[in-house]
Parts: C-alpha cells; structure tokens; sequence
C-alpha cells in the first residue's frame, strides 16, 4: 500500500492521481492527497509516474506500515522502480535487452522442478 | 448527467480495450473509451508481462503450432480462429515500435513478442491517443443502455472523481472488461470482477466455458507478484521439513499438493534451486517483482520467505462472453466483447490461455471486435431516442432498500470460487453449496441493493462478483468430467460425450446448456 507522500519532494503535477487505477489519491491544493489508502493494490504505478521519486509504496497489499522517509532515501530505495525500469530514459536505452530472456528462465526454473521431483522419486 | 456520444464506445482499459479502440479509430470512428481504473495501469497486463503467441508466416510452422494448440484445446479449440489470431498478432504487435521500446533479441533484431507490462500499456495508450481515441479514465459503465428492439446503443456509469452519472450514446459498444478474479488479490486484478459479464447477459448476450477457470499463480504470501522467480521453488512446512510437491509441469496435480500443503499450514519456499542465471538479471526483466522482497528485507535467492496461490480464476482461465460470429459479436445487435471479458475457448479450448494465446487474442479480437463495430456504428450512427437502462442487480432493485455488506458478499463468493478445497477438488457435493450460498447473495443484491456515488460503483462491482460466481459454479457442476483445467474430483476422467462447449446464461434462473447436443454413448 502507498506508505509515502514526501511533500517537499512533490510539484503537484497530478500525474500519480492520474495514473493510480483505484483513484487512490484526490488532489490538493498543495500536493495530492492520500484519500483511500485502501484501495491501493501495490500495483507500483503512482511510483513509476512520480518523475520526482516523491512517492512510496510498501510491498504489504494489506499494510501501508514503512521506515521513515530519511531511511528508505538512504537506503536508495525511493524512486528505484523507477529507476530500475528505465521508465523515463530514451526508448533506445537498452532498458528492456534482457526481457527476452523470461521465457527460457521461466523454462529452465520448470525443468529444474521437474528433475527434482523425478530424481526424489526415482 | 453528463453526457457524451462517439461512434464506437469501448468499456475497459486493459490492452483489449487499447487495441480495440487503436482499430476502430483506424477504421475512421469516433472512438471513446470508458475505464473504471485508469488505462495504461488497469488491468492483469499492466501489471505483468505478456508474452504473444508468435509464429512467423511460414505454413510449416503455423500448422504446426496450430496442430499443438488444437491437441492442447482438449476437443473445444477452432483451428481457424488460431490462425487468424496468429496473423494479426504478427501483423499488429510490431506497429506499437514508435511507443515501445523493443528490446534487443540477442541475434541484432528486435524482440517483439515479450513485453513488459506497464510500458506495454503505456505505448497501447500513446498509440490510442495518437489515432485521436478519447479517454475517459475512472468512469466505470455501470450499465448497459438499448433501443426498443434490443440493439446496445451506449452506456451509462458513474465518474469516481465527480461521483456523477454519466451517459454515452454510441453505434456500437465493445465490452473489454477482462476477466473475472473475484478480488483474489492477483495484481492488477482488482476491477476485474466480471462487469463486462454481467452487463453482457442483462443485454441477453450468453457466456461459455466459465468452469475453465481454475488457474493460480504463486507469489510471496503478502503481495501478488509476477511467476518467473518462483518456477523452481523448493517448499517447506512451518517446521522446516520440505514438502514433496508436484512440479508445475504436472499441471492440476502440481495446485493440489500446493493446496493441501498451504490447507495443513503455512508454506514456505526459496529459490536457492533457480536457474544460476536470474538472480544476475532479475532486476532488470521485473523490477515489480524484486520491489516486493526488497522492500522487506528479504533476499529473495538466499531466504525462506511465505507463499500463497493467488486466484487467476478467467484471467488466465477461458470462459467469458459468448462470441457468437468471426467479428467477436455477442449475439446482441450493436454489443461486441474482446480479450479476456470474452470466451478464449476458440483459440485456447479446455487449457489455460496463459502463456501467450490469451495475449494474442486480446490483441487480435481486440482489433476485430473494433474494427466491426466502427463498420456498425458506420451503418446505424449514433441513436439519440429514448433509451431502456438494461442494469438490475445492484442498481434498480425489485424490492426494499436495505444496506448490503459489500466486503461480506465478495469474501463469500471468493471463497466458492478460489478456497483450494473447492477449488483444486471440484465434487458436485461443494459445488452445490457453493451455489446455495450464491443463490441466497445474489437475491439479496438484486431485491435490495441500491447506493449512490463511488458506492454504486462498488455495489454494481459487487452483484457482478456474485452473478459471475454463480455462473462459475453453475457450469463447473454441469461438466461432469474433468477436461483441461477443469477438474473434477468425483469424475476425474475425460468424457467423449462431453466434448462440447457449455453456455450459460440467466440471472434469477442460471441456464447451463450445451452448445451442440450431447453424443449419445455407443453402447459397449
């Protein structure tokens, strides 16, 4: 759930009102604002829209409980979906070189189950 | 009441609707789309990472992919549907390049068919945008609005900001409302709760193949995520001892150890079997995913951490909307259904549609449905007549207003749908009482329920949760066989006789049938 709203950090652009599927924040005359926490799915969204890293969102669906915001920037962790995503570079980043992969480790995670199992049962 | 009209009105925003919507708008319409989220983050694909179905045009290699999936449709797949879908998939998915950003397939060309989810929804929304599609994000349809004859000329909903109806009048109307999860708590499935379905069968539209519908995906227990990390999980008991689970290639035998280990207690697992190659790129496939154990501390290939089946139900299953005619009509004049609000059986029969051919086909008859109804609403233009609200259940109840609890119906029909003892050990015994308990809900939702605001949104939400449950069990109890994902405990074995599609359809009375009558057994 939507843990932070970092004040300081927010220009009041409205695109994380925009973009949350759960209209989870309303708008306000200085920043946005919390409205039904909720409703929040932790679908990560609000963050990937925040180009000022001025969100974050607890990995709990159940919990919007987080580390104080001087914490969580210390550790790097505000804005880093964002960041690991590419979300913002040029489309010609690179960022997604490696998706391609997915299937065959999908795959290969498939098969390692099943030689467990036979061998177990052998 | 707002008011609005457009040539061709599509409820959804998920990528059905986004490819619907980019077809009819290049067709020449006037296209709207209504969305109860917001399009480019609702939905299972924006939260996830499709992979199409894709086979290049070579003859030899379509008709054996289509040989493969036919085998795998179990009796119920149409070879030419997979065809069709398989060219349009090849033919559409590159146009997106100019809002995606294709990555690298390893060989100096472009990888297509994989995308990842939200920067997939937001290209398929650039790309609407682009062919001057209008937007209307948190406006849910509430309802369906037709002519004396029957023939869908719009929509009426509810703006979640304003809290004010609205009204839509269209030439036609596509239903892309995906598919029904029951509040699972899969991401991205929160607005999925079959309001396309219900909408559809008040409109006289039928389904098919809702009891292919039993799918789960595993996630850490305290938040839905996406598969790739987990494919190779060891489990363990609260004790510590490892449980002896069927791996995933076993299909339905791999959900029932999951379950009856997850109904004897908490399971854990690790990932210290995953392949050696994707803890060094995980990062960077899915970030989503490495966020939900990050951000609890948790080292993801080294701990032993909590897990649970999320419901997928016809998300990843197959039942939905009747497709009645090759331009994905539902029967009802002026009312189309796309992508995972639709049956999937066509091209994906008894199995699952994961794995790529529910993609294709929320591309591709996301297309064909647009492309059909901006041909009819060409024909009929926009009807500004005197209209019927065609809504019942949740929004103009037959009898006294009383509050309704919400949360309580939903867990109620959440429990008859995905607890695995009912789910993984379908009996016609659970089945019944599952019906029973939904019969007695959704009296009480249709005879009394009625609110105003975000709160009809979320009653209307709520009568479509129970009317899709019911039809769920209704057609789970009327395949008396087990087929596909389909499994029932008390007849585990394929059935000839049964090799048919089942349609469903009724509100105060559900109606099962099947599609072409039943094959008598030979006598031995």
């Amino acid at each position: 759930m939507i843990a932070h709203l970092i004040a300081e950090r927010c220009t009041n652009c409205g695109d994380c009102v925009a973009a949350c599927p759960a209209l989870v924040f309303d708008p306000g005359t200085l920043h946005p604002v919390i409205a039904r926490v909720d409703a929040c799915e932790t679908c990560y969204h609000c963050e990937l829209a925040c180009t000022q890293d001025a969100l974050f969102v607890a990995p709990e669906t159940d919990s919007a409980a987080a580390l104080p915001v001087a914490e969580l920037i210390a550790a790097g962790l505000v804005g880093k979906i964002r960041r690991d995503s590419g979300w913002n570079d040029p489309a010609d980043g690179g960022q997604l070189d490696d998706y391609r992969l997915l299937g065959p480790l999908l795959g290969a995670g498939v098969e390692i189950a099943t030689l467990r199992y036979a061998a177990r049962h052998a | 009441m707002t008011t609005g009209d457009a040539d061709v009105l599509i409820i959804g925003g998920g990528m059905a609707a986004a490819w619907a919507a980019i077809a009819a708008a290049e067709a020449g319409a006037r296209v709207m789309v209504v969305d109860k989220g917001a399009m480019g983050s609702s939905g299972g694909t924006a939260c996830g990472g499709p992979g199409h179905w894709w086979v290049a045009p070579d003859p030899g290699l379509r008709r054996d992919a289509i040989a493969r999936q036919t085998a795998k449709a179990e009796g119920l797949g149409d070879p030419a549907w997979m065809e069709r879908i398989l060219d349009l998939t090849w033919r559409h998915l590159p146009t997106i390049a100019p809002w995606y950003p294709f990555g690298s397939d390893g060989a100096g060309g472009r990888y297509v068919q994989g995308v990842r989810g939200p920067e997939y929804m937001r290209a398929l929304r650039g790309f609407a945008v682009a062919r001057g599609v209008t937007i209307r994000d948190h406006h849910p349809a509430t309802e369906l609005i037709a002519d004396r004859d029957g023939r869908v000329i719009g929509a009426r909903g509810i703006g979640l900001r304003d809290e004010q109806p609205w009204e839509v009048r269209a030439g036609a109307v596509v239903l892309a409302t995906g598919g029904a999860a029951f509040r699972s708590g899969l991401i991205g499935s929160h607005a999925c709760t079959g309001d396309g379905h219900l909408m559809a069968v008040e409109a006289g539209a039928r389904l098919s193949g809702m009891e292919f519908s039993i799918s789960y995906s595993l996630s850490p227990a305290w938040a839905s995520t996406r598969t790739l990390p987990y494919t190779g999980a060891r489990f363990y008991d609260a004790a510590g001892n490892e449980l002896d689970i069927a791996p995933p290639r076993t299909g339905h035998r791999h959900y029932q150890s999951l379950g009856a280990a997850m109904l004897a207690g908490p399971v854990m697992a690790d990932l210290v079997d995953a392949p050696r190659d994707l803890p060094g790129v995980l990062r960077r496939i899915q970030p989503l995913t490495v966020a939900a154990f990050e951000r609890r501390g948790i080292d993801l290939f080294r701990d032993r951490f909590p897990v649970l089946l999320f419901g997928e139900s016809t998300i990843r299953g197959t039942g939905g909307i009747d497709v009645r005619d090759d331009q994905c009509g539902t029967g009802v004049p002026g009312l189309y259904a796309a992508g995972d609000a639709a049956t999937r059986e066509l091209v994906a029969g008894a199995s699952s549609g994961g794995g790529a051919v529910n993609s294709a086909w929320a591309l591709s008859s996301g297309r064909i449905a647009g492309a059909a109804a901006a041909a009819e609403a060409a024909r009929n233009g926009v009807n500004r007549d005197a209209a019927t609200a065609l809504g019942r259940a949740g929004l103009h109840p037959g009898d006294a207003v009383e509050a309704i609890d919400t949360g309580a119906l939903i867990a109620r029909a959440g429990h008859a749908i995905h607890d695995y003892d009912r789910a993984f050990w379908r009996s016609e015994a659970n089945l019944a009482a599952s019906a029973d308990v939904l019969d007695a809900d959704w009296r009480l939702i249709a005879g009394h329920g009625h609110a105003t605001g975000r709160a009809a949104v979320e009653l209307r939400s709520t009568a479509a949760v129970v009317a899709t449950a019911r039809w769920t069990v209704a057609a789970a109890r009327e395949r008396r066989e087990s087929r596909g994902i389909h499994w029932r405990d008390d007849a585990r074995e394929i059935d000839p006789v049964l090799a048919t599609r089942l349609i469903t359809d009724g509100l105060d009375q559900v109606r099962v049938r099947p599609l072409t009558p039943l094959r008598t057994k030979v006598a031995a």
